[in-house]
């Protein structure tokens, strides 16, 4: 549980952004992950959104029609402001019978209402269409992931922690989802209507254009220099935070110890000065980013007053009409907007992208070596077992284990001993072929476990390990496991065989208990039987084992014993054994020591050799002393 | 949400400025259309340019007070809403620190510093929002609708009509879409989840050959995702349209009775232009409002998780006038001792009595669920008896204060933790002013000396986050280390061998024998080997001593211990 416990580690970098988020001042100027090779990703990115080509282009086309629609609009107003103001004008003048034209501003506004209806339906069009586009490529990419992962060797789980491999599959996924759904659009919109805008801008003036396109550069220069400086503070920030959230998340694991020791104080004390720190930079970093808006809304405001200052001298003078000033303001107002959009969204593609390349890289990863092409099969497995010169290390040149020979007839019990972390797991590695021995052979009935079907090799095995792997349902769909359409008497027969029928019949549910996720709602020696009583319906030919200890109390054990004896019965087995009764019983005793086969024979054989299993057999079970006290 | 207000107090003051500057930003940010009204309706109008400069100069001027209002009110927001942040971890933090165990358990060790660390992140993240953001579209409404009303109240009817629309527009999304991001991340979580356990049980999966049942489960729960995920967002869909069209058609709506209203001399043409303006400044603001309510939900619930733990005090307390212990040699007893965890049914442990003493090695043996933890972690007080008394140097430990108390026990824990730090730091917890001889000497009791010096930097070596970058059976010894430096009068070995191999374990067990003569030693453990020298084992089943004596008196008294003992030791070794 510990170590799924850290896999819970807070995640630090972009999270999951709601729908409708993606914008305010949060982000500006927080720094972003890049991508390694931002072109090959995004390119490949692209390639999961070909299938959707069609409508990839109606989105397209909707969005530019929505957009063009939306930025006709202000001129087409501007003009009904202008026939007011001129009727204003002559009335002002006073000439006869001088009124103000309503039938002409009224066809305008219905023309008005019009666009805005079509330019709506357009938008919604559009996002409508992306909402299934974006859902359904992140739902292939996701597929793609799993069954990669289903490919892929023990070794890539193994080197990783579960944590971030999770993270990949899920958040950075979750993060191309939202920019696809979001921010492709933003970026078509933002982009047609700068141009739009720049356009309408340019058939009303010039000469204010260039006004208000003089204060882009101003705008530039102000956020990239803050954004620049507020960078250091946010990486001081995260940094601060990080050390932090290290801090909180030792000293909370660690609580019992540090109360026994009385070092309380030392640890509020180290907490208030990383805290402290963090403050020192998390305030600056705010406001660093705070000041990006104020000062765009001021270079924004000094555009206005421009535009508000030269427009109305040129309709004194008479170059152009009062309604392009409200027009134009309009335009000025949608001008900077997005220019910032596009500042943030290209920051938010980076990020993507950089999602995008760690869940390739999940992609790229070598799969396990594919299966023989002429697979053989064991019709009747016996379970004859034969290493062969066997060679195998985890690393490449670091060898483990060299030229091992073993022979094991049918229905003979292997053991393997040796302390903590010798590396007991790396046999059955081998057996099961979850790694690839780098030379030598490995035979089951005489055929080379290579030539088979990695599926039927690992159907020959049954396996009981004492990490219980359950997983969230009922009992007796845990116990189905082992076989593909178990029938319920067989299930019953299998919980009884495994000596945990009694047990399960206690439970409130019975054979339909739910176990929670953490399986906390059994104990661990039940969940030990559960294992057993999967592997017992499995029926497998040969058997791997790993006994229980300390987890489990003495009388469960017992159980469980009972249990694995009855299974081993007449089939050949491998285990990782504890108990000494085990141990001595072994047809074979392997003796680990540090991820290497250090000696090799029977219980008679060993203690004879005088070497490390006499040892460890001697410190443990102190056979003199024992015999004085019974 | 309004619980963690009262942090925000001793921030009042920069709160309060926020406040009236961004109100102040906001003003300046609608005087510029009533400004440039002044420029179309008399510098235009009359063709004054003059006028028209003068105006835009103060124009300028007006823009400038409006940046340093929102310059300084970032200023003030950053630093309160940190401050806050800061604040309220540091609160957090001691708080938990206080906490017994019980109240750790209660939450959990992950849980808690998720509300420590992210919650509290989460938090603050708002508020910074809502003091820049959410202050801001309340006052431009407001200052918006003033201007509204005292430019044209007859037109401002326009608005009456349009905002409420506005409002139940926002409602009726919010009202369908909550329910369906709720649903979102629940399906988010259950996809998390499926992937987890093909993660962790990835070599029973391969060995029973189901992958492919284990792609169609995550199939299912990946596709239930998608088809939420695209409903979501086709209702989104419908929100931005919307939100504009109702904008606009106000804009429309404006123009016609604005236009009528100019007609027949009530109104100027600036003033309408300005009124636009005004119209979009509040209707923006109840757009970001609504923004905000996306927000709220998901810190309302980090706000709840973090009250939840402030809520809770611990009951463990040093009591007010503190015994001195009247001897100082360790002893330790227990009267009639039982102990219920809170909302059990049954007892952890019942009616314990025993007696520890000074140069004695006691063992408590018995299964999973026994009580042996409970019992042990009521000695230094983690935990306080339900009934009865425990006593140390003759004193019950809740009338002396923890730190006296605390000093007097070595405690190895089952889960050995280490820290952040070298090898000699992580000892020297123990007992902060030992000096190097000290710590030589307890790490080679510990059996711990010959793999610090293989190391390269030896005791420099730097421990990782977790201690990861040693073994279990090093760190188990690092943490018995940690332990004997203190050198203390009662020492607790809580299965604090498990991970060492039997050699070590023998070894260290001898050393250990010599090094604890003058102290109380009390060992819990799983194998029979460990314990069989002990002057006294105490077998525990069920939370009730089921034995108390010799290995040699307990084979003939005890059939608990004897079943035990068989389950462990073939008949030879026994016999």
């Amino acid at each position: 549980m510990s170590k799924d416990s850290q896999n819970h580690r807070p995640q630090q970098g972009p999270g999951p952004r709601g729908p409708g988020g993606g914008f305010g001042p949060m982000g500006m100027g927080a720094p972003v992950q890049k991508a390694k090779d931002f072109k090959g990703t995004l390119k490949r990115l692209i390639t999961y959104l070909k299938p959707y080509k069609m409508q990839l282009i109606a989105v397209l086309i909707t969005a530019i029609i929505s957009t063009i629609f939306a930025i006709v609009s202000p001129k087409i107003m501007g003009k009904a402001t202008t026939k007011l103001f001129e009727g204003l004008m002559m009335k002002f003048r006073g000439v006869p019978g001088a009124k103000i034209d309503f039938e002409y501003i009224g066809h305008i506004i219905l023309l008005l209402i019009g666009l805005y209806i079509l330019s709506a339906v357009f938008a919604y069009i559009q996002q409508y269409i992306m909402a299934g586009v974006a859902q359904k490529t992140v739902y292939q990419l996701r597929k793609e992931v799993e069954e990669k992962l289903n490919r892929l060797p023990l070794k890539y789980f193994d080197a990783r922690t579960h944590g971030e491999i999770l993270s990949r599959a899920v958040n950075d996924v979750d993060n191309i989802s939202t920019t696809l759904q979001q921010s492709l659009t933003q970026l078509i919109t933002s982009v047609v209507t700068l141009i739009g805008v720049i356009v309408m801008m340019l058939s009303i003036s010039p000469l204010m254009t260039l006004i208000v396109v003089v204060t882009l550069p101003l705008s530039f220069i102000a956020t990239a220099n803050i954004a620049k400086r507020s960078q250091a503070y946010f990486k001081g920030q995260q940094k601060a935070l990080g050390q932090l959230n290290g801090h909180v998340e030792e000293m909370y694991t660690g609580h019992k110890v540090i109360k026994v020791f009385g070092r309380e104080e030392k640890s509020i004390e180290q907490f208030e000065e990383i805290n402290e720190r963090l403050y020192q930079a998390g305030w600056k970093a705010q406001f660093m980013s705070g000041l990006i808006m104020p000062f765009m809304s001021f270079i924004n405001n000094i555009g206005y007053v421009l535009v508000s200052v030269a427009g109305g001298i040129l309709v004194t003078k008479k170059a152009i009409e009062i309604g392009d000033i409200q027009a134009f303001i309009q335009y000025a107002r949608q001008f900077s907007q997005p220019i910032t959009q596009t500042a943030m969204i290209a920051n938010v593609i980076q990020s993507t992208v950089a999602s995008a390349e760690r869940v390739f890289e999940i992609l790229d990863e070598t799969e396990e070596i594919p299966e023989a092409a002429t697979a053989k099969k064991l019709a009747d497995p016996k379970g004859e077992v034969k290493f062969e010169d066997v060679s195998f290390g985890y690393k490449e040149n670091e060898s483990l284990i060299e030229d091992m020979n073993i022979e094991v007839r049918p229905g003979q019990k292997v053991a393997i001993v040796g302390p903590t972390g010798a590396g007991k797991t790396t046999l059955i590695n081998l057996l099961m072929r979850f790694y690839e021995i780098n030379s030598g052979k490995i035979l089951i009935d005489g055929i080379d476990t290579r030539d088979m079907k990695r599926e039927h090799l690992r159907g020959l095995f049954g396996m009981v390990l004492q990490d219980t792997w359950l997983f969230n349902s009922t009992i007796r769909d845990n116990i189905a496991y082992g076989r593909d359409g178990a029938t319920e008497e067989e299930i019953v027969a299998a919980a009884q065989a495994a000596n945990a029928d009694h047990f399960i019949r206690t439970l409130p549910d019975g054979y339909d208990t739910i176990l929670n996720e953490e399986a906390s709602n059994i104990s661990q020696g039940q969940k030990q039987l559960l294992t057993i009583a999967r592997a017992i319906l499995a029926d497998p030919a040969m058997l791997i084992l790993d006994e229980a200890t300390s987890s489990v109390d003495t009388r469960t054990e017992v159980q469980i014993q009972k249990a694995m004896d009855h299974l081993m019965k007449g089939r050949t087995s491998f285990i990782i054994a504890h108990r000494l009764s085990t141990i001595r019983d072994a047809d074979i005793i392997l003796v680990m020591n540090n991820g290497r086969v250090i000696e090799k024979g029977n219980h008679q054989e060993l203690l004879e050799k005088d070497g490390f299993y006499a040892d460890l057999y001697n410190s443990q079970f102190s056979g003199g002393r024992m015999k004085n006290a019974g | 949400m309004l619980k963690l207000a009262k942090f925000l107090k001793p921030f009042q003051f920069p709160v309060m400025l926020v406040l009236v500057l961004v109100l102040l930003q906001s003003l300046s940010e609608l005087y510029l259309p009533t400004l440039m009204a002044d420029i179309v309706d008399k510098g235009v109008v009359t063709g004054d340019t003059h006028y028209i400069w003068k105006i835009g100069g103060f124009m300028l001027i007006v823009a400038a007070g409006g940046m340093i209002c929102s310059v300084s009110a970032s200023f003030f927001s950053a630093k309160a809403a940190s401050g806050f942040g800061k604040l309220l971890r540091t609160k957090i933090f001691s708080h938990v620190g206080d906490f017994s165990l019980q109240e750790f358990d209660q939450f959990g060790t992950a849980s808690l510093i998720t509300r420590t660390t992210n919650d509290i992140t989460q938090i603050q993240q708002v508020l910074i929002m809502m003091l820049r953001m959410m202050v801001m579209a309340p006052m431009m409404c407001i200052g918006g609708i003033i201007m509204a009303l005292s430019k044209d109240a007859k037109l401002s009817l326009v608005l009456a009509v349009a905002i409420p629309i506005l409002i139940i527009i926002i409602l009726i999304v919010q009202r369908n879409a909550i329910p369906l991001f709720k649903a979102m991340q629940v399906k988010l979580d259950n996809l998390n989840r499926v992937l987890r356990e093909n993660l962790t049980g990835i070599r029973v999966i391969r060995s029973f050959n189901r992958i492919e049942h284990e792609k169609k489960r995550f199939d299912e729960a990946s596709w239930d995702l998608t088809q939420t995920a695209i409903k979501v967002n086709k209702l989104m869909a419908v929100m931005m349209p919307t939100m504009m069209i109702i904008l606009n058609l106000t804009t429309v709506a404006i123009i016609w009775f604005g236009g009528i209203r100019i007609s027949n001399g009530h109104m100027e043409v600036g003033d309408m232009m300005a009124f636009i303006q005004y119209a979009m400044q509040i209707m923006f603001s109840f757009l970001m409002l609504s923004m905000m309510f996306v927000m709220i939900p998901r810190a309302s619930v980090s706000a709840g998780r973090i009250i939840e733990v402030l809520d809770i005090t611990a009951d463990i307390k040093n009591p007010t006038t503190p015994r001195p212990p009247v001897s100082s040699n360790g002893e330790v007893e227990f009267q009639n001792v039982s102990f219920s965890y809170p909302g059990a049914e049954m007892p952890a442990i019942s009616n314990i009595s025993f007696k520890m003493r000074q140069g004695e090695i006691t063992a408590i043996i018995g299964g999973t669920g026994s009580g042996k933890s409970t019992l042990i972690n009521l000695i230094p007080r983690f935990y306080d008896a339900g009934s009865g008394k425990v006593l140390v140097d003759g004193i019950d430990v809740r009338e002396m204060t923890q730190e006296l108390l605390r000093k007097k026990i070595g405690f190895v824990p089952q889960q050995a933790v280490l820290f952040t730090g070298t090898i000699s730091e992580n000892i020297l917890y123990g007992k902060e002013e030992a000096s190097d001889e000290e710590v030589r000497h307890a790490a080679e009791i510990a059996q711990a000396a010959e793999f610090i010096n293989e190391m390269p930097e030896g005791y420099n070596t730097l421990i990782a986050q977790g201690g990861t970058n040693v073994s279990g059976g090093q760190k188990q010894r690092l943490s018995i280390a940690r332990a004997l430096v203190r050198r203390p009068e009662i020492y607790i070995f809580d299965d604090s061998f498990s991970a060492l191999d039997f050699k070590t374990d023998a070894k260290l067990r001898a050393a250990l024998k010599e090094e604890t003569q003058q102290s109380t030693v009390l060992i819990v453990a799983q194998r029979v080997s460990t314990i069989i020298d002990a002057d006294q084992i105490i077998v525990l089943d069920n939370g009730e001593i089921a034995g108390i004596g010799k290995h040699k008196e307990l084979m003939e008294t005890s059939k608990v211990y004897r079943e035990i003992v068989m389950s462990q030791l073939s008949e030879e070794e026994i016999a």
